[in-house]
């Protein structure tokens, strides 16, 4: 059986060369990031910001325009009315009510009552009042913000200071450029979008934490490579699995994201976005940012050596490698 | 390498049936004797049913108790000789504070405050006499009203026919209620909404309705309003409350001359309250206050004896019967919230999980065509392997009785992906070994070895991001945090040990020169 040759054997490229490139584009994907997050701000769900939210089964297709008047003319303040995957299913957000949460059950009442016989089933009906809404903001930052704490301090202990620093700017990138995915496209930030986030700093690390282990290894076996070689040839000697299970799980994601229904779609594509974003960062942020740390051997400085280094690559890296006289063990 | 020990295979296969056995009884609608019963817990969001996260007001419990105490303050040292002057009588914080004392009255005074409350601490200094609850009293009270409330939502769920509610606390002061199959809560949030504290009180028919509308009430008496149909009518009742309805035993819905109203009946001790003060009072008003508002307030024609009696007002049948139904269950301690509600109706729970079927099966399937393509032989033992992994993780889930939401089916289909790559990792760096010349055995041999670590380092960090969200999440993130989790592990232990198993059964058959990859 021939087998399927996705990322071929033996590649020699020069990702760390590319480095002055890729911190460009990542610099720039991160003020866009930044600047979307600042303008535009996020546009948070009734988990976050409290209010209502229905989803309704219309008898036939729904009439949008004549169910925003409808609910148009009961007060309520902002009412938005999209239809939601079937033309028969209609979504309904309605903002937070001014007072406690009684005012918000008076709202879901008055709601009903104006809709009526257009509705054959209530699909959804969820109402987050402005208590929770502020709690639930404050667990998620816990949640993401002592995961990445957690990561750090493992990394850290598991390797080298240079490592942890390097994966935790590698998952700030994927957390920050995520945020920035939702602020730019203004999908809906909710709970589930929390732990999209999540998963993805979750993927991301595991990316890096692979190629890093990679590094490790060969810093032991080869202790007189440069290090920029040293870096590209752990890369490219991961880069089949790295390629491989971004591609699985890329599979997983797009089946989600198509056939897994309306609610967790924006969940799945921030996913895709995640896991492509965070192979790119193993790559192009996490292993390069080793350089700029200094890693290792103080005589190998950053910096210039990069562009020797490209030249060297084909041969040397390549050629030591196979030379068992290098090798030092595991 | 190829001496695999004789224990490793033995938990291998012993945790692969333990999940096979586990996990089958979630392909059957009623599963077969010899089967474990246990199923996978399907969340609301999945078979559709309401969710509702209630506050009870706690700190009214205490206040409550707290001006309890402080008109039995008044009382013990106006109303008993000899009487005790003071300047001032209020609640602060915790406290009831008594200022303005005669110092010689002090000892009198504690001796007579002592029986009141035995949680209430006394302390006298500079003249300024407290009593005060303690940590604990305060800490117990709050429990005991929470738990009351508990108790009271309930029967009043199960009241309304609702089957296999949960109901919990959740936090200090917090009840969580779910209730599958319920697509449409608005009349159990009706009934909760209610306190249902049904108290008889005396019309005081000497006051005037005109001074108490300008803020001028008897000290014995409050201003209370009954609710004409939009109209506000105001009484002026006795504070002092005939009986509660704490002694009812029973209310039922019912009509008298074609109006809807609510009979009850009093237990031994309320009827004879009652009928003592009807018989004192005929010819005086009796308020019926339900809530702090005025139902109706009749005259007292008769002396009521029976220990029964009915409530009239301006109700509509569904009133009658949920009014019946709050005082069958009994008061709240303290007001309840609503601070969150999530319902879903049966119809896009079936969604859900059509959706989610067909999208793990999907994900699944291209997921093994492609693991087959890059691998061959392995890729089929890693499909094995992630076949095994799947049926772990519902069988973790059934037998823990966690329960599956639709973010968690999101994170199976991710772990489906994810799982693959421990497989990848250890099949890549086999791949790599035997390129640089290792024969088959000591390729393999060195490609679990090395990828051991990795796999470790990069499953705990992980693993350490799916425990934390599952620590501060709530909800989706939770069920999303519970099967990330459960795939993390199993999919280490499918890779490690089983794909490994696999691998060696391979070897020691074929002894093979060269591998197939």
């Amino acid at each position: 059986m021939r087998l399927l040759k996705v990322v071929p054997a033996n590649t020699t490229i020069d990702f760390v060369g590319k480095r002055k490139l890729a911190f460009g584009f990542s610099i720039i994907l991160i003020l866009i990031s930044v600047g979307a997050f600042l303008t535009q701000g996020l546009n948070f769900g009734i988990d976050f910001r409290g209010g209502i939210l229905m989803e309704i089964e219309t008898n036939g297709p729904a009439d949008i325009g004549a169910l925003r008047r409808t609910l148009g003319a009961l007060g309520l303040g902002e009412v938005k009315v999209q239809e939601f995957g079937e033309p028969t299913d209609v979504l309904i957000r309605v903002q937070q009510q001014e007072g406690d949460e009684d005012a918000q059950l008076k709202a879901i009442t008055v709601i009903k009552e104006a809709l009526g016989d257009v509705v054959t089933e209530y699909r959804r009906t969820e109402f987050v009042g402005p208590t929770v809404g502020a709690e639930l903001i404050k667990a998620a930052i816990w949640a993401v913000t002592s995961a990445l704490g957690a990561i750090l301090v493992y990394i850290w202990f598991r390797f080298e200071w240079q490592f942890g620093v390097g994966a935790v700017i590698a998952l700030s990138h994927d957390v920050i450029s995520t945020i920035g995915l939702f602020a730019v496209t203004q999908l809906e930030f909710n709970l589930a979008t929390v732990a999209a986030v999540l998963t993805i700093a979750g993927y991301s690390i595991n990316d890096t934490v692979v190629i890093y282990d990679r590094v490790r290894e060969e810093l032991r076996r080869y202790k007189k490579m440069a290090i920029p070689d040293l870096l590209n040839l752990a890369t490219n000697r991961t880069l089949s699995r790295t390629f491989l299970t971004s591609v699985t799980t890329l599979i997983a994601l797009a089946a989600l994201a198509s056939l897994g229904g309306p609610i967790i779609r924006d969940f799945s594509l921030a996913m895709i976005w995640g896991v492509v974003i965070g192979t790119y960062s193993s790559i192009f942020v996490a292993v390069p940012t080793l350089l700029l740390l200094n890693l290792g051997r103080d005589a190998f400085s950053s910096g210039d050596d990069a562009e020797e280094g490209k030249e060297a690559d084909d041969g040397s890296a390549e050629s030591s490698a196979e030379d068992p006289k290098d090798g030092q063990g595991g | 390498m190829i001496n695999y020990p004789r224990w490793a295979i033995a938990i291998t296969l012993i945790v692969c049936a333990w999940g096979i056995v586990f996990a089958a009884p979630n392909f059957f609608d009623e599963p077969p004797g010899f089967l474990p019963e246990s199923q996978v817990n399907l969340g609301l969001d999945l078979q559709g049913g309401a969710h509702l996260l209630l506050e009870v007001e706690i700190d009214d419990v205490l206040k409550a108790s707290l001006e309890s105490i402080r008109s039995q303050v008044r009382r013990e040292l106006r109303r008993r000789q000899p009487r005790i002057g003071y300047k001032s009588l209020k609640v602060e914080g915790n406290a009831v504070v008594i200022r303005g004392f005669k110092s010689d009255d002090i000892d009198v005074a504690r001796e007579r405050l002592r029986n009141i409350d035995r949680d209430a601490a006394i302390s006298v200094s500079g003249g300024i006499f407290r009593l005060e609850f303690t940590e604990q009293a305060i800490i117990d009270r709050r429990q005991r009203a929470i738990e009351q409330s508990i108790e009271v939502v309930r029967r009043r769920v199960d009241e309304t026919g609702v089957s296999e509610p949960t109901i919990q606390q959740q936090g200090e002061q917090r009840i969580i209620v779910q209730m599958p199959g319920i697509d449409d809560p608005e009349r159990i949030k009706r009934l909760l909404g209610k306190t249902a504290k049904l108290t008889f009180h005396l019309v005081n028919e000497q006051a005037s309705v005109a001074d108490a509308n300008r803020g001028i009430v008897p000290s014995n008496s409050m201003l209370l309003y009954e609710n004409d149909g939009g109209q506000r009518v105001p009484y002026v009742v006795l504070r002092e409350v005939v009986v509660s309805g704490e002694r009812l035993v029973d209310a039922q819905a019912t009509f008298q001359d074609g109006q809807p109203i609510v009979s009850f009946r009093f237990d031994a001790q309320g009827g004879q309250i009652f009928g003592r003060v009807t018989s004192e009072n005929v010819g005086t008003r009796l308020a019926i206050v339900l809530d702090n508002e005025v139902v109706s307030a009749p005259n007292i024609q008769s002396p009521i004896l029976g220990g029964s009696g009915i409530i009239t007002g301006r109700f509509a049948v569904q009133e009658t019967v949920d009014l019946a139904l709050v005082l069958r269950a009994g008061a709240l301690p303290a007001p309840l919230h609503i601070l969150e509600e999530r319902t879903v109706g049966p119809g896009l729970g079936a969604d859900s999980i059509a959706a989610g079927k067909i999208a793990s099966i999907v994900g699944f399937t291209a997921v093994v065509v492609f693991m087959i393509a890059s691998y061959g032989l392995f890729g089929v033992m890693a499909t094995v392997a992630l076949v095994f992994n799947l049926a772990l993780i519902l069988a973790l889930l059934s037998v823990l009785g966690a329960t599956l939401t639709l973010p968690g089916i999101a994170g199976i289909v991710l772990t489906i992906g994810m799982a693959v790559d421990a497989n990848v990792l250890i099949l890549e760096r086999i791949k790599e070994e035997a390129r640089n010349g290792r024969s088959p055995i000591a390729a393999v041999d060195a490609g679990y070895r090395r990828a051991l670590t990795t796999i470790i380092d990069s499953n705990l960090t992980t693993l350490i991001a799916a425990l934390l969200l599952f620590n501060f999440g709530t909800g989706p993130i939770k069920g999303f945090a519970v099967t990330l989790s459960m795939g993390i592990v199993s999919s280490m232990f499918t890779a490690l040990m089983l794909t490994r198993l696999l691998v060696v059964i391979w070897l020691r058959r074929k002894r093979p020169s060269k591998l197939p990859i």
